[in-house]
């Protein structure tokens, strides 16, 4: 192999490792496309996930939604990985038998990045919460 | 079959939030990895979850490759009767997979 094929094997890794990555924008379109415009609320709700991560593989993550407003319920929850080679993570709707808005599980992250709740009320609005972290190793590609 | 590991309070009162823990023996193969040849390893996930206590929905989930090998779930459910939870999921290759489990309510 001379160095010019040498140099273009290297670059066509890098092309490889860099495109399968979701970004903020393509999250950001999920969620419009998720809450079609009805009201976002900032917090009242906790994702609880660890702010450095030392293994991308296996990171706990749990999500509680405070108490809704009386004659309300959650719905549903949705997380979003703005860095994940898929920006979905979980989606997760809730019955009549379900007692608490309350979910825990662990999830796979490829890098550093910010992760993405929404809580989805009965009377049509949203709830949100996000954590940045950092990822020291990383799941996914290897 | 999976081997699975669930834990759920057997006896209840009426009227109890009580939570369901499960965990279970699945590579979650992510369709991201490539072998020492270079191929890329086909994608084999569990894909949809559901949980149901007496027929009546306590939460259904869509899993996408992001959800940890050997998945581990938990959630919360309240005592109403004494019946059965009954656990479904399915991967990508279509397989279904239903454990039970019977929990006795007391007033």
């Amino acid at each position: 192999m001379n160095r010019r094929a040498f140099l273009l094997s290297g670059a066509a890794l890098v092309a490889v490792s860099v495109e399968a990555r979701a970004t903020p924008a393509e999250v950001a379109r999920l969620i419009a496309a998720l809450t079609e415009g009805a009201r976002v609320v900032e917090g009242g709700m906790k994702l609880d996930l660890p702010l450095l991560v030392e293994n991308g593989n296996v990171v706990a993550m749990s999500i509680t939604v405070d108490d809704p407003p009386p004659g309300q319920h959650v719905e549903s929850l949705h997380v979003f990985a703005e860095a994940n080679p898929l920006p979905e993570v979980l989606h997760v709707r809730f019955g009549p038998a379900a007692a608490r808005p309350r979910i825990a599980t662990r999830i796979r992250l490829a890098t550093s990045q910010s992760v993405i709740a929404l809580a989805k009320l009965s009377d049509g609005s949203f709830r949100r919460d996000s954590v940045d972290l950092l990822v020291t190793l990383a799941a996914c590609l290897d | 079959m999976a081997r699975t590991l669930i834990n759920v309070k057997k006896t209840l009162t009426r009227g109890e939030a009580f939570e369901i823990r499960l965990l279970i023996a699945h590579p979650m193969e992510s369709g991201q990895r490539r072998d020492s040849n270079g191929q890329v390893i086909a994608r084999d996930i569990i894909n949809r979850f559901s949980c149901t206590y007496n027929d009546m929905l306590v939460l259904e989930a869509t899993l996408f490759p992001a959800i940890s090998a050997n998945p581990y779930l938990s959630f919360w459910a309240v005592a109403t009767e004494t019946g059965s939870i009954v656990m479904t999921w399915t991967d990508d290759h279509g397989t279904v997979q239903t454990e039970r489990v019977e929990v006795t309510v007391s007033a």
